[in-house]
């Protein structure tokens, strides 16, 4: 059996109290680092990990951690960005609604590692119940002495708030979300400077995934070195899979980084295969932000390998033969899904989601959205496939924040794979446009 | 909809739950407290009237624009009445790969209305929002903190029919 660090304990039935989470060895990582570590170990040991952040961008942690300045008598604080939004992806909601006070624990070794006396957990405002959960979660902590003045006797306080987002994808970015939790609109901030110098009120914030968060006490109690020892490369741990689309077994599985692709979607430990009758067409390996991928690339390698389930095997061939891992958000697609109209949702989703700052993606995700579903309607002409490559390729770096790289990803990689499938809704509008319509031509299908 | 005869004001319980959420933040931060704020506010009459931002931005000492510019930006704010039941329905890809079309249409027909709409009774108002990191238990909608997932026409109706009684 694979290494659980994250959900070994996640099906003991009361995890999620206190009491239950204490018995499985819950918070002895608080007792560890306030007792007998300091706050520069920690971080060295997040370092040894090589941890990636888990949010998407996978910028090693430790890194992250060690760039917070520090200047005197000016508070530090510790943000964590539980804004998951990224269409599919719930892992986060998986992981704090199952066990909450692994987040809580997490935050606290992290709090006193970074010297944050203050801490937020800023969850997207539609997990309202999930919110609910996290402060009770914490308000149990606090009556065991885990939480608040003077932990476990020691002169270190802390003091946790749970903050409500209010429906804006854009938040998970981590200046939007730091404008949102001072009350504004989350419009992403210019960079330089970076949240480490000036973050939250303007003093150095560091911003971490939950996921990424909830790594900390197994490394506190095991040591940077055992958790780099877990996984390939640089890709090292494990990974939370948000799985969905047309698999057997869609959910949340916490998989060693280095598994074989072709095992997540077929073994039955994992997504359990295809659902019968049918075969994968494609998979959107890391978030409906990373490129789509046909069923032989997100298997195998342009060299005919076999492409793992790491952060570098995924990302292998570049653009043109490859996607990236993401926040692991895994959707399948069978050969019932219609590629066009999946690209259009998407597009949908970041005119939608662009806070309208900069003018390539305020302007550039609206065009998109409107040359997809048009074609997808039957209306497009084949200029207007080209036209698509176009715009995503002027929105792409060209913007403040990644929203619009994220937005035009999606586009110009299923362009790039499927053209076929767009030429077919451009030359035959009526079939195309028949209820449950999907183009069967020269694709391989696994 | 918003008696507008009655001064806009948070019941005691919740006057009480805004100004230890108020205390949360550094002093001086306590702009930090307007999403709260607003949640609790939706929740006590529904919907977001200028009325009640502007009790909001009196509570927090800013002004209202600071608070109508930041309810317009965040979708889960609804600034016109609704029904008693909001079903915010995801559209986005992994919920559409999994039928989620096909339920949203039937729950349409169902309601007889459509989205943006409020049924003439006041009940029901639907609303399509973007992916609410579910996408494994699709299709999936929300009605308050409520999440129903995993969605097919008949769980659909048991779910109006349930809702309707009350």
């Amino acid at each position: 059996m694979a290494v659980k660090i994250l959900t070994e304990h996640i099906n003991v039935p009361g995890i999620n109290t206190f009491d239950v989470y204490r018995k499985m060895g819950g918070y002895a990582a608080v007792e560890k680092a306030l007792k007998k570590m300091t706050p520069e170990e920690i971080v060295e040991e997040v370092k040894k990990s090589g941890v990636r952040g888990r949010g998407g961008a996978g910028f090693p942690m430790g890194m992250k951690w060690s760039f917070l300045a520090k200047p005197e008598g000016v508070p530090r604080y510790l943000v964590c960005n539980a804004d998951e939004s990224e269409p599919g992806t719930f892992k986060d909601h998986f992981l704090m609604r199952e066990i909450p006070h692994l987040l809580i624990e997490g935050m606290i070794v992290s709090s006193f590692a970074l010297g944050a006396n203050k801490s937020f957990i800023y969850v997207r405002g539609e997990l309202m119940y999930v919110i609910q959960i996290l402060e009770k979660a914490i308000a149990e902590a606090k009556a065991a002495g885990f939480l608040g003045k003077n932990i476990l006797g020691s002169s270190y306080d802390l003091e946790l708030v749970v903050q409500p987002g209010g429906g804006a994808y854009i938040c998970g970015e981590e200046t939007a979300l730091l404008e949102s939790l001072e009350g504004k609109r989350g419009n992403p901030r210019n960079k330089p400077p970076f949240p480490a110098v000036k973050g939250l009120y303007q003093s150095p914030t560091v911003v971490n995934n939950v996921e990424s968060i909830a790594n900390t006490p197994w490394i506190v109690n095991n040591g940077g070195d055992a958790y780099a020892s877990l996984g390939v490369g640089r890709s090292t741990g494990t990974k939370l899979i948000s799985a969905s689309g047309h698999i057997n077994k869609p959910g949340v599985y916490e998989i060693p980084l280095g598994i074989t692709v072709e095992d997540f979607i077929y073994a039955d430990e994992w997504c359990g295969g295809i659902r019968p009758g049918h075969h994968l067409k494609a998979v959107i390996a890391g978030g409906s932000s990373v490129p789509i991928l046909p069923a032989n690339l997100i298997l195998n390698l342009a060299n005919g390998d076999k492409r793992l389930m790491t952060y570098e095997s995924l990302s292998d061939g570049g653009f043109a033969t490859g996607t990236m891992l993401g926040s692991g958000g895994f959707i399948a697609m069978d050969e019932t899904s219609c590629v066009v109209r999946n690209t259009w949702t998407f597009a949908r989703f970041y005119h939608h989601e662009s806070c309208g700052q900069c003018s390539p993606c305020r302007e550039g995700t609206g065009w998109m959205d409107k040359v997809l579903e048009r074609i997808e309607h039957g209306k497009g002409n084949m200029h207007d496939i080209d036209l698509l490559v176009d715009v995503a390729k002027k929105i792409e770096g060209n913007t403040i924040c990644p929203l619009g790289d994220a937005a035009a990803w999606p586009v110009a990689s299923a362009i790039r794979h499927f053209r076929d499938e767009f030429e077919w809704h451009v030359k035959h509008p009526q079939e195309a446009t028949q209820p449950g319509a999907v183009y069967r031509g020269a694709m391989e299908l696994v | 909809m918003t008696d507008t005869t009655t001064p806009i004001t948070f019941t005691p319980e919740r006057l009480a739950k805004a100004q230890e959420i108020i205390a949360r933040y550094p002093a001086g931060k306590q702009k930090s407290a307007l999403l709260p704020l607003l949640h609790l506010a939706q929740e006590q009459y529904g919907w977001v009237s200028s009325d009640v931002m502007d009790y909001v931005a009196g509570l927090l000492s800013i002004l209202p624009i600071e608070v109508y510019e930041v309810a317009s930006f965040y979708t889960m704010f609804h600034l016109d009445p609704v029904g008693k039941h909001v079903i915010e329905y995801c559209r986005t890809g992994p919920c559409c790969l999994m039928g989620g079309e096909d339920v949203y249409g039937h729950l349409k027909q169902k309601l007889g209305i459509d989205t943006g709409e409020t049924t003439p009774d006041g009940k029901f108002t639907l609303k399509e929002v973007e992916c609410l990191a579910a996408c494994g238990w699709g299709p999936v909608f929300q009605i308050r903190e409520k999440y129903y997932m995993n969605l097919t026409n008949g769980k659909v109706d048991e779910i109006i029919e349930e809702l309707s009684k009350d």
